[in-house]
């Protein structure tokens, strides 16, 4: 029997300064990134034309752009997509693209005409055309900000209700630095942001909840059956006790996710990568940011037995201190270790 | 025992209801054959809905044009264009078009398979036409039938065999009586050979009369028949003049089967749409009916009521863009400047479609296009063998990391994950939502997510038999303490994606729709359908003492 850190005990809450710092690393530059240039949004959200060929013989993508400028398309953005034979075309609005017509409608018929007198009609199919309007980019983009924002109440209450809001707030907390260091990551990837993307972002969420919630799940049972051990250990038992699930559950999403990023194609590729590292950061901030963060709010704002206070006392401390509540010392039944299995 | 029993015939039940949910049917699609026309063929496919993304095709969304001036109720303007482009979407070459409203004010039009944006363009954004026309009161067409059939058959068209012999077989209603019998008379007159007159014609072997004069009843899969025959100019050439012909918009039932109503109306509309102003609908206080009541414009009256004089006691048919809208009524007396058409008793629905008919030919929208997509078909194509080239790299991964892992248990976990693809594919063929490549990408994630329960189920198991409880009671107290932290972490998922599918369009709603059946499947198969097979497993080893897990 293959068994992975089956009687792991690692005293992961300890480090939570060095992960807060490792997320700031990845998060503070991604801002700054993010406010200098913005992200590569799709035209969806931004309006404009997106033209993506198919030819017969590879072509050049300098050729291609000299060919536009020729038909009086100007600032068009031309990238080879996937191989040397496909090729996306994309006129944003409000980027200075000019065309003959000027609007998005025109722009494809200019595009279709220099295709067709540059390449022949016979060697180059139009394998998917967009055109959207300015409003409709506008609207989206209002859209997917509800979508997350609406997310992030319902789970709210959902926590609210089925733990208490001090779980609740930390889950969605955890779950706010996870979209934080995913819009980093597709700012350094340079991702083009579609709505699948957003979709791929709001799964995250999901996930990322799905899997804070299975620790917390195991924390609200340790509370019931530890009544003296302190939240600090009971944090680090939990996530020790479920361990093992969480590297198994991550290898085989990972293992779906991976194939799609090699084999799902072009089209879903930005899709495939958000998701890859939505897992990563899932299962990152469920350990290290929903756990402390809970063990934070439970020190501001005690709960009934205030055992979050209690817990906040060092564990070198606590040997010496004297404990901020009534109960007696958190019976460490272990030789120096925090797990208290004994006590059952 | 009787547990397990009860349990596997669940099992079996889902599994038959998953497969017979996926089986192939045979779909009835409308193709523009080579001359253009429209004509039906059946094609074989599994029941799932493919999205534009993966079958190709158009998605336009159009908004009412207010670059002409203003135009002040763009939310009852676009259930006029929306009604419109409804009777216009039998010129599309696609299985199921959507013609949905989106939000306040913007119409949604997807045509899978239209490969022409232009084509779909001009037939969405074509400005309506309402016209009223009478029908054909003095049955001048039925009397033509025999001479059309000669004409048929001297053109070599035969009757399909087994068709009747009678000129124009009756339906329902007494009105047909005295059709047989003017038809009999006509047809024993002037035929020089009566043999070859009593064999069943072409065409009248394809009509049945329907309630009114002037109405033919076709059964559907009749119509691209007869269309074709009508068509044909040996048919047009002996059609008497002054005649036009027009198709009703939808199949009606009839007994079993569905007809398609064929109306023959005069050539000369007595008015048009420009004349309406107003047209709203109502129940009317006194007998409870449902009607219509419209208004016309100064020079509309002074011609509706000239018209209307002339043609009391007869049917008016209201075709919008050639297609006749509804039964057509029948003129009581004259109507000048305000008139009223009753519906009976029947439901208000049906009023307030006619009335947006109406109001469709008397306000016509001007449409823009606010967005547009055309994915060509190879584009799909690729996607689809894409996705499933994924899909199967990540299930067997999925199986080995878990075989590999939990082994014998593992195993049962990736015979549960079989069911579970199947009910979550049935699922999409059963509420009618449609695959998309996100929703396909969702999937192969979801297969990934689905072992998750069991993976919480197995690793509670296994700390329950360290703590030295015996096999049976471990699997119990698994499967009980994994229980709250499934249903949790599943719940906030599922609305978390609900959430998605509020708020999200098209290809999103499809891969929301797709998790949230998959969450739902992942949790019977984990949680049930594992249950069961170590139910049977312990009872068939009750003395065992170590669990493969």
């Amino acid at each position: 029997m293959i068994r992975l850190f089956a009687h792991a005990n690692y005293d992961f809450i300890k480090w939570r300064h060095y992960a807060y710092a490792l997320t700031a690393l990845i998060i503070i530059p991604g801002l700054i990134l993010l406010a200098i240039k913005g992200l590569n949004y799709s035209i969806e959200f931004t309006g404009g034309t997106f033209i993506q060929i198919e030819t017969r013989h590879p072509i050049q993508t300098a050729e291609l752009r000299a060919d536009l400028d020729a038909a009086g398309i100007h600032g068009t953005e031309i990238q080879s997509f996937g191989s040397d034979t496909s090729y996306s075309i994309r006129a944003r609005l409000g980027e200075n693209v000019t065309s003959p017509g000027g609007d998005a409608e025109e722009t494809s018929a200019a595009v279709g005409r220099a295709l067709d007198a540059k390449i022949g009609h016979d060697n180059y199919v139009i394998a998917k055309h967009e055109a959207v309007g300015p409003k409709v980019g506008k609207e989206l983009q209002g859209k997917a900000l509800l979508a997350i924002f609406f997310s992030f109440f319902v789970t709210l209450a959902y926590l609210a209700y089925r733990f208490e809001w001090r779980f609740g707030l930390a889950a969605v907390l955890a779950t706010f630095h996870d979209i934080l260091t995913t819009i980093a990551f597709i700012r350094y990837m340079n991702l083009e942001v579609s709505l699948v993307v957003v979709g791929a972002v709001l799964t995250m969420v999901g996930y990322s909840l799905n899997d804070t919630i299975i620790i917390f799940d195991r924390v609200r049972e340790n509370l019931r059956k530890y009544r003296r051990t302190n939240l600090y250990e009971i944090l680090n038992l939990s996530i020790n006790e479920t361990l093992p699930r969480s590297i198994l559950t991550h290898g085989t999403t990972m293992a779906a996710t991976v194939a799609l990023v090699i084999f799902g194609g072009e089209v879903i590729r930005p899709f495939s990568l958000v998701m890859t590292f939505a897992i990563f950061t899932g299962t990152f901030s469920s350990i290290y940011i929903a756990a402390p963060v809970l063990l934070l709010i439970e020190k501001r704002w005690p709960g009934q037995d205030a055992r979050g206070a209690r817990a906040f006392v060092p564990r070198e401390a606590q040997a010496t201190a004297v404990p901020t509540s009534l109960s007696a010392p958190a019976p460490t039944g272990g030789s120096g270790g925090s797990r208290s299995k004994a006590a059952v | 025992m009787r547990s397990i029993r009860n349990r596997l015939i669940a099992i079996v039940f889902l599994l038959g209801i998953s497969v017979a949910l996926l089986l192939p049917r045979n779909v009835t699609q409308r193709v523009a054959d080579a001359q253009g026309r429209m004509k039906d063929t059946t094609v074989r496919h599994v029941p799932i809905n493919l999205g534009l993304d993966l079958q190709g095709g158009i998605h336009l969304a159009l908004e009412v044009d207010q670059s002409k001036g203003p135009v002040p109720d763009c939310a009852g303007a676009i259930q006029r264009a929306q009604r419109v482009v409804r009777t216009r979407v039998d010129e599309f070459g696609t299985t199921e078009p959507v013609v949905q409203i989106v939000g306040q004010c913007r119409l949604v039009v997807e045509l899978a398979g239209e490969k022409d944006p232009g084509r779909a363009k001009q037939i969405v954004q074509r400005t309506a036409f309402l016209e009223f026309r009478i029908t054909d009161m003095r049955n001048q067409f039925r009397d033509a039938l025999p001479a059309v059939d000669r004409a048929l058959r001297v053109a070599g068209v035969k009757a399909p065999s087994g068709a009747q012999v009678s000129a124009v077989s009756q339906l329902f209603g007494d009105t047909a009586k005295k059709g047989a019998d003017t038809s009999k008379k006509k047809s024993g007159t002037p035929a020089p050979d009566t043999s070859e007159s009593n064999a069943p014609g072409a065409l009248s072997s394809l009509l049945f009369t329907g309630g009114l004069p002037g109405e033919f009843l076709v059964p559907e899969e009749q119509v691209s028949r007869a269309e074709s025959l009508l068509a044909r100019p040996e048919v047009t050439a002996a059609l008497p003049r002054g005649l036009d012909l027009r198709w009703g918009t939808e199949a009606q039932s009839r007994g079993a089967r569905m007809y398609r109503a064929l109306y023959i109306v005069e050539d000369k509309p007595i008015i048009t749409g420009e004349e309406l102003t107003r047209a709203n609908a109502r129940r009317d206080p006194q007998n409870n009916h449902s009607e219509v009541v419209f208004d016309l414009t100064r020079r509309g009256s002074r011609k509706f009521c000239d018209e209307t004089g002339r043609h009391v006691h007869d049917y008016m048919a209201i075709i919008l863009d050639n297609r006749v809208q509804g039964q057509p009524p029948i003129i009581n007396d004259q109507i000048c400047g305000t008139g009223q058409i009753d519906l009976q008793s029947k439901p208000l629905t049906e009023a307030q479609d006619l009335a947006l008919v109406l109001q469709a030919g008397a306000l016509p929208v001007p449409l823009s296009i606010v967005e547009e997509r055309t994915i060509g078909p190879t584009l799909g194509a690729d996607s689809i063998r894409d996705g499933i080239k994924a899909g199967i790299v990540g299930v067997a991964l999925v199986i080995v990391i878990m075989v590999g892992y939990y082994r014998l248990s593992g195993g049962l976990a990736v015979a549960s994950l079989g069911l579970y693809v199947l009910m979550t594919l049935a699922g999409l063929s059963l509420f009618g939502f449609t695959l998309t490549l996100p929703g396909l990408a969702g999937m192969v994630l979801s297969v990934g997510i689905a072992v998750d329960a069991n993976v919480l189920i197995f690793e509670r198991i296994r700390e329950e038999l360290q703590h030295g409880k015996t096999v049976r009671l471990a699997i119990d107290e698994g499967f009980t303490h994994a229980m709250s932290a499934i249903v949790d972490s599943n719940v906030s998922t599922v609305l978390t994606a609900a959430i998605l599918y509020l708020v999200g369009t098209g290809p999103v709603q499809g891969f929301a729709i797709t998790l949230i059946i998959g969450i739902v499947a992942s949790m019977i198969t984990a949680i049930f359908v594992v249950r069961t097979f170590y139910l049977i497993w312990l009872r068939r080893r009750p003395d065992m003492q170590t669990l493969s897990v």
